[in-house]
């Protein structure tokens, strides 16, 4: 997994966990540039542009999250960053006659390769969605084990571990370790949506995409949800689409903000900096006036 | 601003409300003739066939004419082998036509296919028994409980595989995409995700599609043809229910009246409970979300 870990990230990430950063547009402590550079790049979106049939929904868009960080798309509605979320594992072109662009790579592999499986990219880029999805049909174990189902991988107490590791991970278990083979729809919606986010780490990826994951969930599920955001970025790659400015203030790390120009329709990146900077020193005015509440 | 706005003495609200009532009248009164026929079919089967209801009627064959007595036990066993029969024949192919119409049908060729799978559904069901007749029986010149399933199928793929259809559109695009996202190919997606989720909607369509051929007469008269024995050859003329009850209650003796008024009876408890005892069962086992 994700070993290469400066430590002055898990420094950062242990005094985010402790820090108070509940008041609006308070930042992230953000590291410093130095650290910054010696980053991995884990994801590297380069010139990505996507359509749906004839219609440009993303045009142009590089930009490369870090392992081990959480990286922000912010932006009015249709500016085009759900797409490029689901440009990165291919999710896109399961609607008819989308297709994308450009070329976006994952830990400097072509995830559009010619001979490259959509399966398997998206067993190494997980998805959290908007609303939660549990499988109605199954517990709340084999939710979670749904992923290794489907790859039919791992003995039956090998799942077992994986079970409980990823809803650990999730901060799931203690509520729901009794209750195991209860339906996954029988949870509240926060706990449905930790439901799937630990459904999405029992595979092991290595990047987590969410998109609008609390969007759906109140204010005390959704700041769990951002607790566990933190925590999920010391081992995985987290990209969020919010279309909360202060999410994205008190979760990312990095922060890209985009938005439709009128020239083609489509969405296009304007910005992409680390959070602290994009929030407090906008380098592009529509940006500042996009996070100062001018628009969007 | 004053009170008086709000209330409604002009005689304009008088007529709206007035009308208002007639129309909620007419409504229901609609609603009441639909289901005044079911009522009263159901008082008399009861009436007239709960008489004639004891144990010889299932456990004793048809008496020979004129004789009284006997029962209806080779028409329930072969309703009950023929309706299974068809089912096991019919339900795998219904549900492969409805999967592929769900998953592979947004397109002209699944436009024909769809249109083509109505106008099966809406043959008449004589037809398809002189089909089979042309296709199973006239060949090996012998009517055949085989050749009555196969009638019986054929009515009930078209009913059965555009309920499927409808079904499996019905499950969530958010689900589909959540096993997608977990690296599910599509025929996985499909097997173990949205066919589940569909499933209780498909028992019921088979239910609906198993009340409706366990009922059908015509298509049996030129295929199973009936048999006063007991039969559980596929390969030799079988009873159904449908036939005896036919016969019977075309017959000119009053003991065959009342016991084809029983088999009647029976015929429609059978498919209730049928009906009950699988939405039960599917039901307590799934909840599909809303």
């Amino acid at each position: 997994m994700t070993s290469q870990q400066a430590p002055v990230e898990t420094q950062t990430q242990d005094d985010r966990m402790t820090a108070p950063r509940r008041e609006m547009f308070q930042v992230g402590e953000s590291t410093d540039g130095a650290s910054r550079d010696e980053r991995r790049v884990s994801v590297a979106i380069d010139h990505v542009s996507a359509w749906y049939g004839a219609k440009r929904a993303v045009t142009d868009v590089s930009l490369e999250a870090y392992a081990n960080s959480v990286t922000a798309l912010i932006g009015p509605s249709g500016c085009g960053k759900s797409t490029l979320l689901r440009c990165i594992n291919r999710m896109h072109e399961i609607n008819v006659g989308a297709r994308a662009e450009g070329s976006i790579r994952l830990e400097g592999a072509d995830v559009y390769g010619a001979d490259v499986d959509a399966t398997r990219v998206r067993q190494r880029i997980g998805m959290v969605f908007q609303k939660p999805n549990p499988f109605p049909t199954m517990s709340i174990a084999e939710n979670v084990a749904a992923g290794l189902r489907f790859m039919n991988i791992g003995s039956k107490s090998e799942t077992q571990d994986r079970v409980e590791y990823a809803l650990k991970a999730s901060a799931l278990w203690d509520e729901v370790k009794n209750d195991l083979n209860k339906p996954g729809m029988a949870l509240s919606g926060g706990q449905q949506q930790r439901l799937c986010i630990a459904r999405t780490i029992a595979v092991e990826p290595e990047v987590v995409l969410m998109d609008e994951p609390c969007s759906a969930l109140d204010p005390v599920a959704t700041l769990k949800i951002e607790d566990l955001m933190s925590e999920l970025a010391k081992r995985y790659t987290i990209i969020i689409v919010t279309h909360n400015l202060q999410q994205a203030a008190r979760v990312a790390d990095y922060t890209g903000f985009m938005l439709m120009e009128e020239s083609d329709g489509a969405g296009h990146l304007i910005e992409y900096s680390p959070t602290s900077d994009l929030f407090t020193q906008p380098k592009d005015k529509r940006t500042e006036d996009f996070i100062t509440g001018r628009f969007g | 601003m004053n009170r008086d706005a709000f209330v409604a003495t002009q005689p304009r609200y008088a007529r709206r409300k007035f009308f208002d009532r007639v129309m909620t009248g007419v409504m229901g009164a609609a609603a009441l003739v639909t289901v005044v026929p079911l009522l009263l079919i159901l008082f008399y089967l009861v009436r007239n066939g709960v008489g004639a209801i004891n144990l010889d009627l299932f456990l004793l064959d048809p008496s020979a004419p004129g004789r009284g007595g006997g029962g209806a036990r080779s028409a329930l066993v072969g309703s009950l082998i023929m309706v299974g029969t068809a089912t096991v024949i019919g339900t795998p192919i219904a549900i492969g036509c409805g999967i592929f119409l769900a998953e592979f049908g947004r397109n002209r060729a699944g436009t024909v296919l769809r249109f083509l799978v109505d106008v099966l559904a809406g043959i008449p069901s004589i037809t398809v028994g002189l089909f089979i007749y042309g296709l199973m029986v006239l060949p090996v010149r012998k009517f055949t409980a085989l050749a009555g399933a196969a009638a019986l199928a054929i009515i009930l793929i078209p009913i059965l595989a555009r309920i499927t259809e409808e079904m499996l559109l019905l499950v969530p695009r958010s689900l589909r995409e959540a096993a997608y996202a977990l690296g599910a190919p599509r025929w996985m997606t499909v097997l173990r995700i949205v066919l589940p989720t569909a499933l209780p909607g498909i028992m019921t369509g088979l239910m609906l599609a198993l009340s409706r051929i366990a009922g059908e007469a015509a298509p049996l008269m030129f295929t199973a043809l009936g048999n006063q024995f007991l039969n559980t050859d596929l390969l030799h003329a079988m009873d159904a229910l449908p036939l005896r009850i036919f016969y019977f209650a075309t017959g000119p003796y009053e003991s065959w009246h009342q016991q084809a008024w029983a088999m009647s009876l029976v015929l429609v408890a059978f498919i209730l409970f049928l009906s009950l005892g699988v939405r039960a069962l599917v039901g307590s086992k799934v909840t599909i979300r809303q």
